[in-house]
């Protein structure tokens, strides 16, 4: 749809999660655009309803009861705006029904496998499995798993352009004898993209165009070197509207209300992320923790180059109700108890976990639960980030031509793209980190899971509003960036966190840090200390930080750093607890002091726990 | 007035409750509308597709891929048995002859000039659809399964593992407050849906495994326990198809907790009578709990169960399913409509409720309850 971005006054943005709908609107004033009021009601994809629209227009009717405005006109919104009432655009984001599940195949697990599941999670899906030659299963069992799992639709990548095209045939064969049904509906056919060796398209076209709705699109791997997700991304958006939520009860009206086609939630929350690291030219990490699953996402520069490269990930079963067991089956119960200041009979907390499973609703109502709650979720965290490391990785199969100093620096081929050190934001969201009683809390979580090094600023999103301006940031960046700037992110503070072993109480850091229009002031941080200086919420600070001799900030060991960072509704957090290696003592009591310690610095509750 | 939403399990004994009784694919319906059926009445029945097996026929038989077609010595859709020869060629100007067997019995379903390969489909598998409840047909979705409808005592427990099955009802305890103890259990519990009181253990399990019992239904279970009994930690709570030789449903939840006076009540109330049973439950967006169905006569007069999903009134029995007051039961007392503090710091909507066993008040997060009964 065609507008004029300066004629915009008003916006109207949904999004439709698998249990509450969400509604923002956002008003042009005099210093711009600002996030106004908000709604939410259950989501209505499911009986009794069976009809999105429902939950849209309720979530809506919310806000017009706050906000004192007319935005509908009876079961449909009303755009453009007339005097005070309706808004000029209206526009959605969608993960409802489970979002959309793809399955993968590539010829080699590593390489193209991977290449294309790159270009499915970063669209917003969830991979269901990826399939390859080299998978390790023979081929009946590949047929068998791809009439199972009943995807939305199915990326299909192999080969570099001018390769080989009997392996890519012999999996459009494997493909073709599976004849998989859409997940949605019966009485379609299954989207199915193609997106490898171009030589091979007219093969896999004759084998499949007449079970699937195929699409071929240029080859997400034309070269080893060289990876080009974009088409097969875009395709997968397209298929998403035009086949899967078309299929999705209420969707066909929706998508008709909408100024722009509706996006998958994590893919909109990644356009944001994406466009914020490129205007400030930093490397970001953002996470989204919910009840289900965990999504992590990263935009990171390309080892020697300035080109920089955005991943996303999504942890099915990792989060903090319908999961929860699972954060516990996958760390392990010890991995969980090393967070909780207190002893927790291990009969006792297994049942807590598995009562909140079953009823994942429930809060905490006590102090200690709401710390065993936010132990788990520093595990849920550091697993979705080890899962982002290994998948945010580069090219791997790629040649690689060294000298002598790349002999010394050992690096192979698929490294992780994460580097913690050039980290420069790291935004979490979701209701434990974003409704967390106190910030603090947020902020030990994010630093506890992730352990940046270096310096890094930590944030939340409010409100979790990230997918919806993620959205309306292809239709109006200026009206994204404002409101992501003002109402939606609240920066909690710098962190500093320097690498390097060492011994209790020896000499670390030395922080300087002058907030705006204020004197310089210092302190000095021994090893295994975590500290918090109040410095303004608002402003900037300039920082500059001092390691000793074996301590490393970024410049090399010992070298001082300096930053102009953000301050932040929890201060500046001086964390000489250690990285590379981060330890925790083993010992029950020694653990329970230390993390007791750690939470008083932070003051990180009303009393000790 | 004051109102409240909350989740709560459905335990009636006056339910019209209707089960889809669905193939994975189409076949054929066996029941027509109208046909009374019991737990195990065939109801519908069809053959899914066999499995697939792949034989490079180009690489067995060192011919291009584009010729492998003519090797074939029976054509494509012939039926083979396993070890049958599909396939010659020759080499060496004709001197030696190569082969290729069938890897399984089957149907020669196609082969690719482009790499070779030859699918075999092996015989399909046939799947039956039973009734799993005693009621009657009311609908038959064409080539697909039935919808049956059957009237009885309906209760939804809150987590169970285990498929369907189906047994008279036996209750084991004298009272909804004891343990299910391994010496409860005689041969004469063999195929029974054994109904026990608060808590069952891992080695009580075991033994009721080993007499055969069809089913147990408890109000609370040690997760340890089901660690044990599953082989695993459960990570997601997806179930239904786990084969441990029984079904087993919690009432009530994770740990020792005394089953609700009102599941107790119906579940003795129809001893000796025929229960289904199912241990699937799903907890995602679209939630399935596990159940147990008793259909009998004397509801078919009766009027339809009434739902425990919605409204929580001052004076609605509740359970508290979170600590500190985790399994307690009371009534409301008070319905503030203004948010309060909790020690958390969190400030959330609340209720007051009047302890039953011993008159004490307390404040509890409206999350954090689920109706039982009025």
């Amino acid at each position: 749809m065609d507008f004029d971005p300066k004629l915009i006054r008003s916006i109207l943005a949904t999004d439709c999660g698998s249990t509450t709908t969400k509604a923002v609107l956002i008003e042009r004033g005099p210093d711009g655009y600002r996030l106004v009021t908000r709604g939410e009601a259950p989501t209505t994809v499911e009986a009794p309803f069976e009809d999105v629209t429902r939950g849209v227009l309720n979530s809506v009717r919310e806000i017009e009861e706050l906000r004192g405005r007319k935005l509908l006109d009876g079961d449909r919104i009303l755009t453009p705006q007339q005097g005070e009432d309706g808004v000029d655009i209206y526009l959605s984001t969608s993960s409802a029904g489970g979002g959309l599940q793809m399955m993968v195949s590539g010829l080699v697990l590593q390489m193209t496998g991977e290449s294309a599941q790159r270009a499915a999670l970063g669209a917003g899906a969830i991979v269901m499995d990826v399939i390859a030659l080299n998978d390790g299963r023979r081929p009946y069992e590949k047929i068998k798993r791809l009439r199972q799992l009943r995807p939305d639709m199915i990326l299909m990548s192999g080969g570099t352009d001018g390769g080989d095209v009997k392996r890519v045939a012999e999996m459009a064969e494997l493909i073709a004898a599976a004849d998989p049904k859409a997940r949605l509906g019966a009485g379609y056919e299954l989207p199915v993209i193609y997106a490898g060796n171009t030589d091979a398209a007219a093969i896999v076209t004759a084998c499949l165009e007449s079970r699937t709705a195929l699409s071929v699109v240029p080859n997400l791997r034309p070269r080893l070197e060289q990876e080009n997700l974009k088409p097969a991304r875009d395709a997968i958006h397209e298929l998403f509207m035009e086949h899967v939520m078309a299929h999705a009860p209420g969707y066909k009206k929706l998508m008709t209300w909408t100024a722009v086609p509706i996006m998958p939630t994590p893919g909109a929350v990644g356009l944001i992320i994406e466009k914020v690291a490129k205007r400030d030219g930093i490397a970001v990490v953002g996470v989204d923790i919910g009840g289900a699953t965990t999504d992590v996402f990263s935009v990171f520069k390309a080892p020697g180059t300035e080109e920089t490269v955005f991943n996303r990930t999504v942890s099915a079963n990792l989060g903090m109700s319908y999961s929860v067991s699972n954060v516990m089956a996958e760390a392990g119960i010890e991995n969980i108890l090393r967070w909780v200041p207190f002893d927790v009979d291990e009969t006792d907390l297994r049942n807590r976990i598995k009562n909140k499973m079953i009823r994942p609703t429930t809060i905490p109502q006590t102090l200690d639960d709401l710390v065993i709650e936010q132990a788990i979720c520093r595990e849920a965290l550091r697993l979705s980030f080890e899962q982002h490391k290994s998948l945010a990785v580069g090219l791997k199969g790629k040649q690689q031509s060294r000298d002598i100093s790349d002999a010394l620096d050992q690096v192979a081929s698929g490294a992780s793209l994460v580097n913690l050190l050039e980290l420069g934001l790291l935004v979490g969201s979701g209701g434990v980190l974003s409704h967390a009683p106190r910030r603090a809390q947020a902020a030990l979580m994010m630093l506890d899971a992730f352990l940046p090094e270096g310096i890094t600023e930590l944030a939340v999103d409010s409100i979790f509003m990230t997918p919806q301006l993620g959205v309306l940031s292809t239709v109006h960046e200026e009206a994204a960036t404002q409101v992501f700037e003002r109402d939606c992110l609240i920066f909690l503070g710098p962190v500093v966190a320097p690498i390097g072993p060492g011994k209790v109480g020896q000499a670390c850091i030395t922080v300087e840090w002058k907030p705006e229009g204020d004197a310089t002031q210092s302190r000095k941080v021994p090893y295994g200390e975590l500290a918090l200086v109040a410095v303004p919420a608002e402003g900037n600070l300039q920082l500059t930080v001092t390691p000793e001799r074996g301590f490393d900030m970024g410049g090399g060991k010992g070298k001082p750093v300096s930053r102009t960072v953000r301050g932040g509704v929890v201060g500046l957090m001086i964390d000489t607890r250690g990285r590379q290696p981060f330890t925790i003592p083993t010992e029950a009591r020694a653990r329970i002091d230390k993390l007791r310690v750690w939470n008083r610095a932070m003051n990180m509750y009303p009393r000790e726990v | 007035m004051a109102h409240a939403y909350t989740p709560g399990l459905r335990v009636t004994d006056h339910a019209r409750v209707l089960r889809e009784r669905r193939l994975p694919l189409k076949g054929e319906v066996l029941a027509p509308i109208g046909a009374e059926v019991a737990p195990d009445s065939i109801v519908a029945r069809t053959e899914l597709p066999g499995n697939v097996q792949t034989v490079n026929l180009a690489q067995k038989l060192a011919t291009d891929p584009a010729k492998v077609v003519e090797t074939l010595v029976k054509p494509l859709g012939s039926s083979v048995r396993k070890g049958d020869i599909i396939a010659t060629a020759k080499s060496m100007f004709g001197f030696m002859k190569s082969h290729a067997e069938a890897p399984a019995d089957g149907t020669l379903e196609s082969v690719s000039g482009v790499t070779g390969q030859l699918i075999l489909r092996e015989p399909p598998i046939p799947v039956e659809v039973t009734a799993y409840v005693r009621g009657r047909v009311v609908e038959v979705l064409t080539g697909e399964g039935v919808i049956i409808e059957a009237f009885g005592a309906f209760l939804q427990g809150i987590f169970g593992v285990g498929g369907e099955t189906f047994g008279p009802i036996a209750v084991a305890v004298r009272g909804p407050e004891q343990e299910l103890l391994a010496e409860y259990l005689t041969a004469a519990h063999r195929g029974k849906v054994v109904v026990g009181g608060s808590f069952v253990t891992y080695d009580t399990l075991q033994k009721a495994r080993g007499i055969g019992v069809a089913a147990v239904v408890v109000g609370g279970f040690n997760d340890q326990d089901l660690k044990r009994l599953l082989g695993k930690d459960l990570g997601v709570a997806i179930t239904g198809g786990e084969d441990i030789g029984f079904t087993l449903i919690l009432t009530e939840g994770f740990g020792r907790i005394q089953m609700a006076e009102r599941t107790w009540s119906l579940l003795t109330s129809h001893q000796g009578e025929i229960a289904s049973v199912s241990g699937a439950t799903q907890i995602r967006a679209g939630v399935m709990r596990p159940e147990i169905l008793i259909p009998h006569a004397a509801a078919n007069t009766g009027g339809i169960g009434e739902s425990l999903e919605g409204g929580l009134d001052l004076g609605s029995v509740l359970r508290v399913i979170r600590e500190p007051y985790f399994g307690r039961i009371g009534k409301v007392t008070s319905l503030p409509a203004e948010l309060r503090m909790l020690d958390t710091e969190a400030h959330v909507r609340v209720l007051e409720v009047e302890f039953v066993d011993s008159g004490e008040r307390v404040i509890v997060p409206r999350a954090n309850v689920e109706r039982i009964a009025d």
